[in-house]
């Protein structure tokens, strides 16, 4: 197939891939550079779309919710509730005589479902070892970054009822 | 040691480009972590930190953009002068 070929001086391979490394590296580099560009552009229309959700946000209004009885469960008790749609799982704990606290029962590190440990008085969660206050839900340890979302209670005569989340 | 004038005007480009690139890639870090960081101050319920951040990040993008278009005029020079050559 040599008769095919157009004379030249550099062989056919020279010919086909005529881009040497140098040219190559190149257009590499411009070409990374635009990447970066673009993620750029990418990180600010991240930002701009946090910028539009907290504009936009609204206040969620929660429904008033009867969550347990006095006296149901004993100090040191749990009592499992979902608060304030079928889909949030919270944990209410009895801390005192007439004390009760209540959070989300997701851990804000991965939303896997927390426990309350009596034996050192704290939240845990068992997946990565998040332990989170009883007393206001702050992280005392692990990996989440963000406190439990708290469920303020009220008592009202004999019932303890669900009013408000606290993020 | 020839001076940087001296360099042939492609290691020049190279070297203008490898500068931009280097300082894209640190801007670009940096807006990786603000917008984890306003992200994660918006999911704590703290709304008043996503406008400096979006400004922020807005100017970042901007000199990025700046750099990108110093680079295409470089490489253009450098096509140019050694399209003459």
């Amino acid at each position: 197939m040599n008769w095919l070929r157009r004379a030249s001086s550099e062989p056919l391979w020279k010919e086909e891939f005529s881009v040497s490394t140098a040219e190559e590296r190149y257009v590499t580099r411009r070409q990374l550079t635009k990447f970066l560009v673009l993620t750029s552009l990418g990180m600010f229309v991240g930002n701009i779309w946090i910028l539009v959700r907290s504009i936009f946000y609204k206040t969620p209004s929660y429904p008033q919710q009867p969550v347990a009885r006095l006296g149901e469960i004993p100090v040191g008790g749990v009592k499992l509730f979902t608060y304030p749609t079928k889909e949030d799982q919270c944990i209410m704990v009895r801390t005192g005589e007439n004390e009760y606290v209540s959070y989300s029962q997701k851990c804000t590190h991965l939303s896997c479902a927390v426990y309350y440990s009596q034996a050192s008085n704290r939240l845990e969660c068992p997946c990565h070892r998040g332990f989170f206050s009883i007393k206001d839900g702050a992280v005392l340890q692990g990996p989440p970054s963000r406190p439990l979302p708290r469920i303020l209670l009220e008592t009202r005569g004999e019932q303890v009822v669900a009013v408000d989340v606290k993020a | 040691m020839p001076s940087p004038v001296e360099l042939p005007p492609k290691t020049r480009g190279l070297t203008a480009i490898a500068g931009a690139m280097s300082l894209i890639a640190v801007l670009v870090i940096v807006q990786i972590w603000l917008l984890s960081a306003a992200l994660e101050l918006f999911l704590a319920g703290n709304r008043h930190t996503a406008l400096p951040a979006a400004v922020f990040s807005g100017v970042m993008f901007l000199i990025c953009l700046g750099l990108y278009l110093f680079v295409d005029r470089v490489d253009s020079e450098v096509r140019r002068s050694a399209d003459e050559r």
